[in-house]
């Protein structure tokens, strides 16, 4: 297997967090990744509300320039995920719509054969290919003492993913078992965030924030781990904003989950993009993992 | 034989929704359980749940649901969709119901498909975009005030190097607009 490796868009600039710690933990781990080349945005949900064909031509041009001597693409991003792997079976099941893709791509000088390329998510492929041995014997700094709630949202495991529960998932929990971490089993892990709802009705989109929020805060989580860039930025960047709205004072630091395995396999926190999140990481962190070094020294 | 007749009494807005959407034609079967508008995290904030979309649309009362707010308050959680006992792709016939209230003129209500624009635009012309930027510009020319509100938040992103104001262009732009232009010309026929 050779993994292709598509950003998204939001890891360009939004989320450079998530693909700082993306590079570093891949390489950490001597695996190889390689971005596609010149790909394009997916268009996240928002040809689908106008235009599916271009919609599904869009996506499909990424899945026609993944070369030959790659068969996985991997995504990190919840969005593009699920347009990648949805437009790779609409084009396997829906002749008529295939037909019409073909020759769309066919003006770009493009050809793509459905299934040609298995399209994962980042989470799976650490998972399942690297592995609980290869990760666990590469941890020089266990995350003891420390409570993270993760968060896999809707569209990493809803509808196609395949490789975990669609409403109560358990990879990225286990996951953080071998690292020695606190996994915090709170009943929200995969509810929506609201997506792009903030932008659409804010009070809607608090209320689904808070909530999140709230049940993590209930049970007593240090932080959040978020394996999609727009979960990331709908807690983080409003926190404020819902705290004011509902007079709380939530203060939880949002990050991404190769964030925490990288600080796990012992890679310096500036080279996993600590500090681009509004509500600080960083102290919350080493406050706990120091803590618990100096309890262990005593 | 059974499935004949009973195409001939199905409304013209359910044959149109099914053509619409892959997989549509499992509509019919909704039982009316109501599990998804259980389930929609959005539920409450919509004018009729999916489930009530579903009778209406039977129903063939296509203006009261292309004027709803009901799809533009899916945020594609599919949530109802691996819940629905009968596999209706419920996540994906609210994306046809936001194309059909787009084209037939009945989307005036919301933001979303002016948002949905600005973020394409975007796409067809570099080939790339960014969640952020797009509300961030959409608000800046539409809803000035609301950037206001915004504030604090918006400047420490801004401040942390997290809102790019253009997003990157690909070097092959002009390859995915003929495919652009290509199946906005195909999705005309028929
Ligand atoms: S999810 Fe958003 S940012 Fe990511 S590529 Fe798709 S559209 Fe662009
Ligand atoms: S949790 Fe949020 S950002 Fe993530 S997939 Fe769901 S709606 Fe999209
Ligand atoms: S869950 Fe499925 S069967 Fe039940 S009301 Fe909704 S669409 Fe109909
Ligand atoms: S996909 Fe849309 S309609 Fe279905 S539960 Fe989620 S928000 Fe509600």
């Amino acid at each position: 297997m050779k993994y292709a490796y598509y950003p998204g868009c939001s890891l360009e600039s939004g989320s450079a967090a998530y693909d700082k710690s993306v590079k570093a933990v891949i390489e950490q781990l001597g695996f190889g990744l390689d971005e596609l080349d010149d790909w394009n945005c997916c268009g996240a949900t928002e040809y689908f509300s106008q235009n599916e064909l271009v919609a599904t031509s869009v996506i499909a041009r990424n899945l026609a320039l993944v070369d030959d001597r790659h068969d996985q693409l991997v995504a990190p991003c919840a969005a593009c995920f699920l347009n990648l792997k949805k437009t790779d079976k609409l084009l396997a099941e829906q002749p008529k719509i295939r037909g019409k893709v073909d020759q769309a791509l066919a003006a770009g000088g493009l050809r793509y054969r459905p299934g040609r390329v298995q399209v994962r998510h980042l989470l799976d492929v650490l998972y399942t290919d690297i592995g609980e041995q290869a990760i666990k014997a590469k941890v020089v700094q266990p995350l003891t003492g420390l409570r993270v709630a993760p968060y896999y949202g809707c569209q990493i495991v809803r509808p196609l993913n395949g490789f975990d529960n669609p409403e109560y998932p358990m990879k990225l929990d286990e996951m953080f078992t071998w690292l020695g971490a606190e996994v915090v089993d709170y009943p929200v892990k995969a509810h929506c965030c609201g997506g792009h709802m903030t932008q659409i009705s804010e009070e809607n989109a608090f209320e689904l924030i808070r909530r999140l929020l709230q049940s993590a805060a209930d049970y007593r989580a240090d932080l959040i781990l978020c394996m999609c860039p727009m979960c990331q930025l709908n807690m983080d960047m409003y926190q404020g904003r819902v705290n004011n709205f509902f007079n709380t004072k939530f203060k939880l630091p949002i990050v991404y989950f190769t964030q925490m395995l990288g600080v796990a396999l012992g890679i310096d926190m500036k080279k996993l993009g600590f500090g681009k999140e509004l509500v600080a990481a960083e102290p919350v962190i080493r406050g706990k993992l120091e803590g618990q070094t100096a309890a262990a020294t005593k | 034989m059974v499935a004949e007749s009973h195409a001939a009494h199905l409304s013209q807005f359910m044959k149109d929704v099914m053509a619409d959407t892959p997989g549509g034609q499992k509509v019919v079967h909704c039982l009316q359980c109501g599990s998804c508008g259980g389930s929609c995290p959005n539920g409450a904030e919509m004018d009729f749940t999916p489930r009530a979309v579903f009778a209406m649309i039977a129903a063939d009362r296509r203006e009261a649901v292309l004027k709803a707010n009901t799809m533009w308050q899916c945020v594609s959680c599919y949530l109802c969709t691996v819940r629905c006992p009968q596999e209706i792709p419920i996540t994906e016939i609210m994306y046809t119901l936001k194309r059909m209230a787009i084209r037939e003129g009945k989307a005036g209500g919301s933001d979303a498909p002016a948002l949905a624009r600005t973020f394409t635009d975007f796409v067809d012309r570099y080939g790339r975009s960014f969640e952020f930027g797009i509300a961030t510009r959409y608000l800046l020319f539409n809803k000035p005030l609301s950037m206001l509100k915004m504030g604090g938040a918006g400047m420490s992103m801004f401040a942390k190097g997290r809102l790019a104001l253009t997003p990157t262009k690909i070097r092959q732009v002009k390859q995915l607009q003929a495919i652009i232009n290509k199946a906005k010309e195909l999705s005309k026929e028929d």
